[in-house]
């Protein structure tokens, strides 16, 4: 297919451009296969503003007289407001927009044409692979090994090739193991507490149905994790209730009887539409230009999404409880294993880990807990707050856990290495981007799809020393320790860099930044030339002292 | 008392077992433990309600509320005891007479001239002349010198030069207990001001002269504007309603050239009401998002908050974009009108914005305009149906700003949560009594001390690192953004949960920064030291032991962590979640209800550290002996990191 087919104005002149906190421009608006590209050609003030069709999430169309306004609504919760003269080039320009941007090939979306401008000096395809994370946790235990029965993809579709099981258990015992679980998502290793020995695994649901169907395998598997007289603990990331009702559908969870060394608990955390209808509801309050506080503090409330995180966060906070104060092993899953059970076992790692605070470290852990561990990408972010569709796939969840992050590196501003725009940043990306980091659903679909070969990798871009100045945070103070965030409802706080982004001025907070950014950049500037001045002043010292001696 | 338990609020497990003293100014609760021997102080100033509970088994609960927002809840073994504490406490917490205050027996140790220097640190005829005040159209009016025209006024009141004694003595007859128009501030570059005052006594139809010819005189004294405008602070229907009494507000009819507008701040019982209902939310155990969120909006704190914000930011608006002079009233004119005068001040001029300005401001728009700081904090007994959280409103719309322009402010949160402190403490005597006469009568300035001198001596503690002078946001009048979607108005947990440390952010920015920039001051010090050092050897090649041994002293001090890790490594009451899940799903079997009783008792057992949590500062203590980069900076034992000191020691 030709992207010239669609669009059918590719240029329009004098348009004009709306966009909060700035005034309106008149410029160009250029129309290619990816990009939506508005160029005002004002001699004291040009600018450029591209912005990629993947990234709009909706638009929408309005006539007074010939003059054509198109509003248009990303993904990254942004809205622009473009007036277009001529209702034909506005209609087309719509037209092409709509198509663009819902484009059905994977193949034909942006990142498989990108051609980056600048030098790779590391593939990020290459940066994170299963071996290097195995070697770090066979120099500390040898009770695990790496399986390569997922090889093809034939045991379990979303797992990747490698997985990390107790050693114990072979091969032909995990085949039997994933007939137990649902899509065949059977427990491997996610975290491994140096402090302890304790792990922390995850899996989906055991299929026990109705008949309370048990599989000795899968209790020895998931015993082998543990030490002799110990308990475990299993963290079902749905309400008692919700559980109960999977058996009628072949789901289930593990019964007392079948696993006596293990405590189950239940927590609730919400899933699908109910997490997008609480984005859309919470997007549009945050777009609510009225004045009034109580409308706005209902309607924050009735978004639920500060509930949301609430419950995500305690979920996390406990499974990192059990394993660092109780001294347990801890089993996570929900119904798939592939949304709530990866915002657990992620968060905990950032709590308990403290590599996991590092930037390299972060990017490590998204590599491993969402897109090896087969979050559906592609499925939950096709669409953001501003979408129509309404498909029961579509749910911020990987945002979610980005939030999470956020409100946990509030609570603890000096002890992440990265700061709030590498979240931010990668939120973006994981709705629209150039890289083929986010494309597809699981490691099967990529490898179909050739990303490695075919397209660039976030990480290659993210981790050169130009971008990476960006992402860092000055107040960073390695932090051995464990972090424990509260969970209260006072401590938590509206993530305002990303839903209010474009709502308010970020002067100011800017300011403040760099300020802070200044005020330790001159500390390590004294630091540096006092070390200089001592060292030398030591230096000619003993040499006075030797030439005394003399 | 012995063998007392301290509850902490959050958990019921964790108590701490000592024995609680009653003194003649203090509660005192002191651990047993014997290597912390934690004390909790409260002043008694400070207890809003006391509370006896229903006695249960292990012994009878009393739960004492502060007005600094700290919460206490006490077992205490024998009922009778209980009864005797809960009858003294009631009695010292309402003193009935001044001279029982905290204040006239509080002895810093400084003589009598530190403490007259103290007092001379805020001058407000300074400050007027600051704001280029006497000038061609202002000048100060002796009309008030023996309290003769309004008792609640200051002796020295600045009035326009065209207004006569005349004039004002006539004007003050017409408005509310006799608060004439005066000026509150004035702004160099254009003219403009902001004048305050009561409501005038109009009733349905009646009017005066000389208060016509008052705002005329206020609408002269700017030149370059042909009206005024007359802001009332209060709803249109209080205003209607105050008609019917004869009071009531300007028709515009009456008066040349005013534009008159209502800016809705509800009175001091809705204030009230409305922050009993915010801390109900916050004394909620475990509550969920809704509640509070609901809770919050349900108390109308924030709405209230940003009323107050936007009437303050409307006359800014008229004083330095339109530049017409506003005068602002509401009922009495000494507490919406006290607000919004100071929320104005502040965002129009960036030294109202610096740690002494912030106290001029204070002492000029509060202290010296008769706000009844004593009925309103309920310093001495009296009617419940005076205290309404005035200046915290005001206190709490400086947070918000702070918010909003982190670099505007030369002082920090901590500023502003010991001025609140101290507003209730009556440690110091800057806001007893409820007038500058009566504060007079008492010789207060002879027989206590002034928080000000208190505060500037500690000032380092105080700082915003993010503060310069030269910085743009420093620059000018602020702009705020209005709408809440814009900019949030946030609650406020750092004053409101003031005491349950486990709620804030574990780490804090503004210690952090204190802390490099206090580092980097001694860094160019040293910097300057080492390098005449090494000119001195350059020069002689003599070598000198004496300097270089107290170098080290110096650089062993300097040991720079500020992550409070102790704190961070306490986790959070997650098990309490463990605790309340059998009541969400009731339709549990037995046997998890026992795995879960079991998961508490491990919890108990494993978490010895828990208790690190409760380390609640209070009181006086806490406040006077603060050290300028806080407890936080001792490098923690297990925090494993290299303070300065090893990397020094590695060079």
């Amino acid at each position: 297919m030709e992207f010239a087919e669609l669009i059918k104005t590719p240029r329009a002149d004098n348009v004009v451009l709306h966009r909060p906190f700035y005034l309106a421009v008149e410029g160009t608006l250029c129309l290619t296969g990816h990009h939506l590209i508005f160029s005002s050609r004002r001699q004291d003030n040009a600018e450029e503003l591209w912005l990629l069709h993947s990234n709009i999430d909706s638009i929408e169309k309005r006539f007074v007289g010939s003059l054509g306004t198109i509003i248009i609504k990303c993904k990254d919760l942004r809205i622009i407001q473009l007036d277009i003269p001529g209702m034909e080039e506005c209609l087309n320009i719509a037209s092409s927009i709509e198509a663009l941007s819902t484009l059905d090939s994977v193949t034909l979306m942006y990142p498989f044409f990108y051609r980056p401008m600048f030098e790779i000096v590391e593939d990020g395809w290459r940066s994170f692979l299963p071996d290097q994370e195995f070697e770090l946790l066979s120099s500390v235990t040898d009770e695990w090994r790496l399986s390569c029965i997922n090889k093809e993809f034939s045991v379990c579709p979303s797992y990747p090739p490698v997985v990390i099981v107790p050693k114990s258990i072979d091969d032909e015992a995990l085949r039997k193991v994933a007939m137990f679980r649902h899509g065949s998502r059977f427990p491997v290793l996610s975290y491994y507490h140096k402090k302890n020995g304790m792990v922390m695994m995850r899996s989906s649901q055991p299929l026990t149905g109705t008949n309370g169907r048990r599989c000795k395998e899968d209790e020895k598997l998931i015993n082998a994790t543990l030490r002799p007289g110990k308990r475990g603990y299993i963290i079902d990331t749905r309400s008692l209730n919700v559980a109960q009702q999977a058996r009628a559908k072949g789901g289930g969870f593990e019964q007392e009887a079948h696993y006596p060394q293990w405590r189950r608990i239940h927590k609730c955390i919400e899933r699908f539409n109910i997490l997008q209808e609480s984005l859309i509801k919470l997007v549009e309050a945050c777009n609510d230009q009225s004045h009034n506080m109580d409308r706005w503090l209902s309607k924050l409330e009735a978004s639920n999404w500060l509930t949301h995180i609430k419950e995500i966060l305690t979920a996390a906070c406990l499974a990192a409880q059990c394993i660092d104060r109780e001294g347990a092993s801890v089993l996570v899953h929900g119904t798939e294993g592939t949304d709530s059970t990866l915002q657990v076992t992620s968060l905990a790692q950032i709590i308990l880990d403290p590599r996991c605070r590092t930037i390299c470290g972060f990017e490590s852990l998204v590599v491993r807990e969402w897109l090896q561990a087969g979050h559906p990408f592609q499925q939950r972010c096709a669409q953001s707050a501003y979408s129509n569709s309404k498909q029961k796939w579509e749910a911020p969840v990987f945002l979610l856990f980005l939030d999470c992050v956020w409100q946990i590196l509030r609570q603890f501003p000096c002890s992440f290495e990265f700061n709030e725009q590498f979240l931010i940043m990668l939120f973006e990306h994981a709705y629209a981007s150039q890289f083929g980091t986010f494309l597809g659903n699981n490691e099967n679909e990529r490898s179909k799809l050739k990303l490695p070969q075919k397209t660039m990798s976030l990480w290659s871009w993210v981790n050169r020393s130009e971008e990476l100045s960006k992402f860092q945070n000055p107040l960073f103070e390695a932090n051995s320790l464990v972090i424990w965030p509260s969970v209260a409802p006072q401590s938590l706080q509206l993530w305002e860099g990303v839903f209010l982004r474009w709502n308010r001025p970020s002067k100011f907070l800017d300011e403040a930044h760099e300020e802070m950014i200044n005020i330790i950049k001159y500390n390590k500037e004294l630091q540096a030339k006092v070390n200089a001045l001592r060292r030398q002043l030591a230096e000619m010292e003993t040499d006075d002292r030797m030439q005394e001696n003399l | 008392v012995e063998n007392v338990r301290l509850l902490d609020r959050l958990s019921s497990r964790k108590a701490a077992l000592g024995t609680l003293y009653l003194t003649a100014t203090h509660v005192i609760f002191v651990e047993n433990v014997s290597e912390t021997r934690k004390e909790t102080w409260v002043l008694h100033s400070q207890i809003s309600s006391i509370e006896k509970q229903a006695t249960t088994a292990t012994g009878c609960p009393l739960l004492i509320r502060c007005k600094n927002f700290q919460v206490i809840q006490l077992v205490i073994p024998q009922e009778r005891d209980c009864h005797d504490i809960y009858i003294s406490l009631i009695r010292l917490a309402r003193p009935v007479k001044y001279e029982e205050l905290y204040c006239f027996s509080f002895n810093p140790k400084s003589d009598k001239e530190e403490r007259e220097q103290g007092w001379k640190l805020v001058d407000l005829n300074e400050e007027y002349n600051r704001m280029g005040i006497p000038n061609n159209y202002w000048h100060i009016s002796d009309v008030n010198r023996d309290y003769g025209v309004c008792d609640s006024y200051p002796t020295e009141v600045y009035v326009p030069k065209t207004a006569t004694a005349h004039i004002i003595v006539g004007s003050s007859k017409f408005r509310s207990r006799r608060r004439f128009p005066a000026l509150s501030y004035y702004c160099k570059d254009n003219n403009a001001s902001i004048c305050r005052s009561s409501q005038p006594l109009s009733g349905f139809s009646a009017r005066c002269l000389e208060d016509e010819q008052m705002l005329q005189a206020i609408r002269k004294a700017n030149p370059g504007s042909d009206f005024i405008y007359v802001v009332d602070t209060r709803p249109k229907l209080n205003a209607m309603a105050n008609r019917a009494a004869g009071k009531g507000y300007e028709n515009e009819d009456n008066y040349s050239n005013i534009k008159f507008q209502f800016i809705g701040i509800e009175n001091i019982h809705v204030m009230r009401n409305s922050l009993q209902k915010m801390l109900e939310v916050c004394e909620l155990k475990s509550p969920s998002m809704s509640d509070f969120l609901w809770g919050l909006e349900n108390s109308g704190w924030l709405k209230h908050i940003k009323a107050i914000m936007d009437a303050g930011i409307f006359i800014a608006k008229a004083v330095a974009e339109e530049g017409v002079s506003v005068l602002v009233h509401c009922s009495d004119g000494w507490d919406r009108t006290a607000q919004v005068c100071s929320v104005a001040s502040l965002l129009l001029d960036p030294y109202y914005r610096t740690m002494k300005g912030f106290m001029v401001l204070i002492e000029k728009d509060w202290v010296s305009f008769g706000h009844k700081f004593n009925h309103r904090y309920g310093n001495l007994d009296g009617d419940p149906k005076e205290i309404s959280p005035v200046i915290d409103q005001f206190i709490e719309c400086v947070w918000q700003l702070m918010e909003q322009f982190p670099c505007a402010f030369e002082f920090n949160e901590r500023f502003l949560i010991h001025i609140q402190h101290h507003i209730y403490s009556c440690q110091f005597g800057n806001f007893l009594c409820n007038s500058q006469k009566e504060r007079r009568e008492l010789k207060i300035q002879e027989r206590t001390y002034s928080l000000w001198a208190h505060l500037w001596k500690n000032r380092a503690d105080y700082l915003n690192p993010l503060y310069r002078s030269d910085h743009s946001q420093t620059q000018g009048t602020l702009h705020p953004q209005m709408a809440p979607c814009n900019f949030l108005y946030k609650f406020w947990s750092g004053m409101y949960n003031r005491f349950e440390k486990g709620l804030h952010p574990r780490q804090s920015v503004t210690d952090y920064l204190m802390a490099v920039k206090e580092e980097t001051q001694q860094l160019e010090e040293e910097l300057e030291v080492l390098g005449e050092r090494l000119a001195n050897l350059q020069k002689s090649q003599s070598n000198d032991n004496k300097v270089k041994s107290k170098q080290q002293d110096r650089s062993k001090q300097l040991g720079l962590s500020t992550s409070n890790n102790n704190l961070a490594n306490t986790p959070q009451e997650y098990c309490n979640d463990l605790k309340s899940f059998p009541s969400r799903s009731p339709s549990q079997g037995d046997e998890e209800d026992s795995a879960l009783i079991l998961t508490q008792d491990n919890l108990k057992s494993s978490d010895p550290d828990l208790s690190a949590n409760s380390d609640q500062e209070s009181g006086v203590e806490d406040l006077s002996c603060r050290s300028p980069s806080g407890g936080g900076c001792l490098p923690s034992e297990d925090s494993g990191k290299d303070s300065d000191e090893a990397v020094f020691l590695a060079v």
